[in-house]
């Protein structure tokens, strides 16, 4: 029996004036999986994941999340970018790391709870009149964001400026703060981006622990293959703002085309970065 | 000569001389108007003065900057005497009364300064190299600056509680005092905007003047008192905050700097030129003053009412007011400075610095970012109407005069100079940007010149603002001692 | 300016035609002048990102050394007007492009790279300072300058008692902003100095790579900004006859406003919003109130900064995620 659907992606077209960035894409990701979109640079990745979470609207093309927390889908396409997060609890990380850079790790945890805080303060009133049932939730809050702090081995850094933190401690931090606005999506955008392989290795641990523990599904956007063979239940594979296959990691990898665009020109950049990252 | 001091005075020569270039149009000629006709005259002598000045104060500064000692030490003293002893030729009026000669020796009291305080700066300089000499610059221990910025607060706190009974402390010094709260006040209040959400506001100045025609036509009116009106002021104020930020606060920040400097222009020219409501560029006069309690602060009360020096039984002085004055501005700014305190804590404080931070990043957290930029610029606004308020009530008369775009470049200058967010940095930058040149109101004419400069100097220092550390506003265990 | 004297007489019709004629020739005039001070604004932006708030006071510069080199000059009617003309144009481009440069050098350069509040607090500071410098040096009363340029044409349409006037001056500011556009739009798109700027303007750090000398186009950025400004400025002493040390600000606010409007980073666009506000503030002073005409500028802008946030010219920007 397969899984219920979460997400379904139908006919995604985004167009830059001439440009057409992605081409009548469709897609779907099953509850409780880790799913992984691949492809070279420029074919596409990213601007799925803008039209995802609402930073681009799509010129066509409907997306549909089936969230297990409401009856009816929400059409994430005609939602703004925070009430995604906000209702439909579809969240992401970003390429360029996107820290808070001045404030502290458990600050960052603390703004992603932040519409759980805002109801819980009453708007702020009952914050300011220091009510005793926002100091509750006030420390539950707390607890969630160093349950994440200490599950993303940030704990040394909880009460540090998150500019000040190394590089690859920053990639945590943005996952530990996307987990804390409680998603039933998450949408991670090279995650392993800059890391190196033992670190890569433990973040594949904590995505397989998000979605072993918590029963959260992933969307995965990748370059390093060894962790999305490793990780992925599912792979998408675009080129050139096409999807040119899917499937288990298996399929995909003796893909004919997949390999075509991958030995393609573009070959020479991704050896390029593979060892960038390594070094 | 060696070679570098060659090198300090070759570049001293081409500052010199750039300077004079620059110079020469507006402080060697001066442009006159007989009848229609313009006219140009020379002023030779005090162009001259000027390079001179300039010249030997470069020397000196890069010479000090070298590291050398004493050539600067001799240049910083010999500048500083000059200008004292051109400035002592003026003040004793032998400069008028004596020969010829002495005019191209004195080149007005502004370069006799400069060249005063120059000199001295360059000593100073000069003097630290020498006192380096041979020693390793010593290791820095990171301050605890949390802590040390927490006794600095209650410090400035104390001595502000303090202040109007310390002996010698004259009227002068109380009204610049009050001058400087307002400042501190409205900084703090503009903070929540600029320096906590990052959204860079140059018309702040108009809720500033909402609050305070709020308060005078309410007052003028209805006669409605102070304490009536304060609340109600600060209300209209928020309003027009939201009314004139709900358009444009999606604008990305340089945008959004002009957009509220033209509000901030059009308030004005609006309370200019509608008369029958604002009664134009004579303003509004006779406004109601606050009173103690009740109690009035008036010389001789009305029939069968009491004042408040019959209340108490003193003797009647003016200076009471001043000083009521005094604490109700110390407590509205008090007030302010709690609440920005506390909210900071709050989720919407927070929220507040992620935006400044990330808007983005704040938005895929589901981070509304149009409510959460209205609140700061509403709460904001209200703050300046409760200034505003205080304004009228204290001055008796409000005109547009007092409301022009120098005001809100001045608070934005003391919350970016203050380091952004930091409450100590607006309080400790509204007393040097305000305090420090309103009680040198001799040089009144060279106050807003010192001014700008300051403004760029101050930066070019500390381009992130004097205090720039910042507390976590919640912390997973104490913080350390 | 606004000459009413005919608004009493019987042909309402033709009147009104006349009445916009004279308003929307002072409007071009007006606009040519606020273009050419955008183009600074709309430079500086694009290539540096800030808004050089002290724009407005460096063209208030331009127009008192051009003021002085008219006196020094003895330029009066009739004679080598032209000719002594041009040398104080050349005078006060020279100077003022000066303090330009060294605008940038002093006040700028040493922040790049800080936050960016930090540029535009300074920019305001050297405003306040250069607005005061001049007031100390030269007095807080205003300058006049007697007619120079006079002559002109004049229209009369029907039988009506109003007169359009088009002045030779006018017609000289609205030439001058033509070939002064043409020339820099030719700058822009053929010479070195164009690629790098706009290499520059699209991404600092790849010029610098690439072998552009990044500092120095700002400079040079900041340069031609400033000698255009004092175009301005000499035009503005020439037309209206009036300057002090005030008149930086107000111009500098509208001329940003006409950057913005035209779409900023795009000197077309400069010389196109100039136009749009010169116009909206000449029909707005004759057809509603004088006093409010500050009022419609600013409205303009917001309400262009809403609707139409990058401008009639300007390219859109994708937002980079």
């Amino acid at each position: 029996m397969n899984p219920p659907t979460l997400l379904s992606v139908e006919h995604l077209t985004m167009r830059f004036g001439g440009l057409i960035a992605v081409d009548d894409v469709s897609f779907s990701v099953e509850q409780g999986a880790i799913h992984a979109l691949i492809g070279p640079n420029g074919a596409g990745k990213t601007t799925v994941f803008n039209c995802l979470t609402g930073f681009y609207k799509p010129t066509v093309g409907r997306i549909t999340l089936h969230s297990p927390e409401s009856r009816t889908p929400f059409l994430l396409e005609q939602m703004d970018d925070y009430r995604i997060v906000r209702e439909a609890k579809v969240v992401r990380t970003f390429q360029n790391i996107r820290t808070f850079p001045k404030m502290s790790v458990l600050e960052n945890l603390m703004v992603a709870q932040h519409n759980h805080l805002m109801r819980a303060s009453g708007w702020t009133f009952l914050g300011l009149i220091g009510a005793p049932s926002f100091r509750h939730a006030e420390a539950e809050s707390v607890e969630r964001a160093e349950y994440w702090i200490g599950r993303t081995g940030l704990a040394e850094y909880a009460d540090t400026e998150a500019g000040a933190l190394p590089y690859g401690e920053q990639r945590r931090l943005e996952i530990a703060r996307a987990m804390c606005c409680d998603p039933v999506l998450l949408c991670l955008d090279e995650p392993a981006a800059g890391l190196n392989p033992s670190e890569t290795e433990e973040l594949s641990e904590l995505i397989g622990y998000i979605r072993d523990h918590h029963h959260i599904s992933v969307l995965l956007i990748e370059h390093d293959m060894s962790m999305v063979m490793g990780v992925s239940d599912h792979i998408v594979v675009l080129d050139y703002g096409q999807k040119i296959a899917e499937g288990a990691p298996e399929t995909v990898r003796n893909d004919p085309a997949v390999v075509q665009a991958y030995l393609g020109s573009d070959d020479e950049d991704e050896a390029g970065e593979s060892e960038d990252t390594t070094s | 000569m060696n070679s570098p001091h060659a090198a300090s005075l070759r570049d001293a020569a081409l500052v010199a001389g750039i300077a004079g270039i620059l110079a020469f149009p507006f402080v060697g000629l001066l442009l006159t108007t007989e009848g229609t006709a313009p006219t140009l005259s020379t002023r030779f002598p005090e162009f001259a003065g000027a390079v001179v000045v300039i010249f030997f104060g470069r020397l000196g500064i890069s010479a000090a900057r070298r590291g050398h000692g004493l050539l600067p030490l001799v240049l910083g003293l010999a500048m500083a005497a000059g200008g004292a002893f051109s400035l002592v030729v003026e003040a004793t009026g032998l400069g008028a009364s004596g020969t010829a000669i002495w005019h191209a020796f004195v080149p007005g009291t502004f370069l006799s300064t400069v060249a005063c305080a120059g000199g001295i700066a360059i000593a100073g300089l000069a003097g630290r190299n020498y006192l380096m000499q041979g020693r390793q610059p010593a290791e820095r221990t990171p301050l605890p600056m949390g802590q040390l910025l927490l006794w600095l607060g209650i410090a400035l706190a104390g001595f502000a509680i303090l202040l109007p009974l310390l002996p010698g402390v004259d009227r002068r010094l109380i009204d610049v005092a009050t001058l400087v709260l307002t400042y501190v006040m409205l900084g703090w209040g503009l903070n929540i905007v600029v320096g906590l959400a990052g959204l860079l506001d140059l018309g702040y100045v108009a809720f500033y003047a909402v609050g305070a025609y709020s308060y005078a036509l309410l007052s003028v009116t209805f006669g409605w008192s102070f304490w009536v009106c304060l609340p109600v002021a600060g209300a209209l104020a928020a309003l027009f905050g939201i009314l004139l930020g709900f358009p444009v606060l999606r604008l990305r920040g340089d945008y959004l700097a002009i957009v509220t400097l033209g509000f901030g222009e059009m308030i004005r020219i609006i309370l200019l030129n509608w008369y029958d409501f604002t009664n134009g560029p004579d303003g509004i006069t006779n406004i109601g003053r606050p009173s103690f309690f009740g109690l009035p602060f008036a010389s001789k009360p009305e029939q069968g009412t009491e004042s408040f020096h019959t209340f108490f039984g003193v003797a009647y002085d003016p200076v009471h007011r001043l000083i009521f004055m005094y604490y109700l501005i110390l407590a509205l700014a008090f007030v302010t400075n709690a609440f920005t305190l506390r909210i900071r804590r709050l989720p919407i404080g927070r929220a507040w610095e992620a935006l400044r931070e990330d808007e983005i990043a704040c938005r895929s957290l589901g981070v509304n970012p149009r409510n959460t930029k209205l609140s700061a610029f509403a709460i904001g606004a209200m703050f300046a109407g409760f200034a505003g308020s205080f304004f009228a009530t204290r001055q008796g008369f409000v005109s547009p005069e007092s409301f022009t775009f120098i005001e809100s470049a001045i608070l934005v200058a003391i919350v970016v100079l203050g380091g952004m967010g930091s409450q100590i940095g607006v309080a400790v930058a509204a007393i040097i940007l305000v305090g420090l040149p309103e009680y040198f109101r001799e040089l009144q004419e060279y106050r807003m010149l010192a001014f700008g400069m300051g403004m760029v100097l101050i930066m070019l220092w500390r381009p992130g603002g004097l205090l720039t550390h910042r507390e976590p506003t919640i912390r997973t265990r104490p913080a350390p001692a | 300016m606004n000459d009413e004297s005919g608004r009493d007489s019987g042909r309402i019709r033709i009147r009104v035609m006349d009445y916009f004629a004279q308003q929307f020739i002072n409007g071009v005039s007006l606009g040519a002048i606020y273009g050419l001070i955008a183009i600074g604004y709309t430079m500086v932006y694009g290539i540096i990102g800030m808004i050089n708030f002290a724009h407005g006071e460096i063209y208030m510069i331009g127009a008192f050394i051009a003021l002085m080199a008219v006196v020094a000059f003895g330029i009066s009617e009739g004679g080598l007007v032209v000719l002594a003309l041009l040398s104080a144009l050349l005078v006060s481009m020279a100077l003022t492009s000066l303090y330009g440069w060294v605008l940038e050098r002093v006040a700028y350069r040493p922040l790049r790279g800080t936050q960016r509040l930090a540029a535009l607090i300074s920019a305001i500071g050297m405003s306040i300072a250069l607005q005061n410098y001049v007031q100390l040096t030269q007095g807080a009363r205003v300058k006049t300058l007697p007619p120079i340029i006079r002559g002109g044409f004049e229209f009369q349409f029907g039988n009506t008692e109003f007169i359009v006037r088009l002045s030779t001056l006018q017609i000289l500011i609205v030439v001058v902003t033509l070939a002064l556009m043409a020339i820099f739009a030719l700058l822009i798109a053929k010479t070195a100095l164009g690629r790098a700027q706009r290499a520059c303007q699209q991404d600092q750090s790849m010029a610098a790579l690439l072998g552009v000398n990044v500092d120095r186009t700002i400079s040079l950025t900041f340069v031609m900004g400033a000698a255009l400004a004092s175009v301005a400025g000499l035009m503005v002493t020439l037309y209206y006859g009036v300057i002090d040390f005030f008149v930086g600000f107000i111009a500098g606010v509208k001329a940003f406003t006409a950057a913005v409007l035209g779409g900023i980073g795009s000197i077309p666009g400069a010389m196109l919003g100039g136009l749009l506000i010169g116009l909206t503030e000449a029909m707005w002073s004759g057809y509603f109130s004088i006093e409010y005409k500050d009022v419609a500028t600013f409205s303009i802008l917001v309400i262009v900064l809403i609707f139409l946030p990058t401008g009639i010219l300007g390219t859109p920007e994708v937002e980079k995620v």
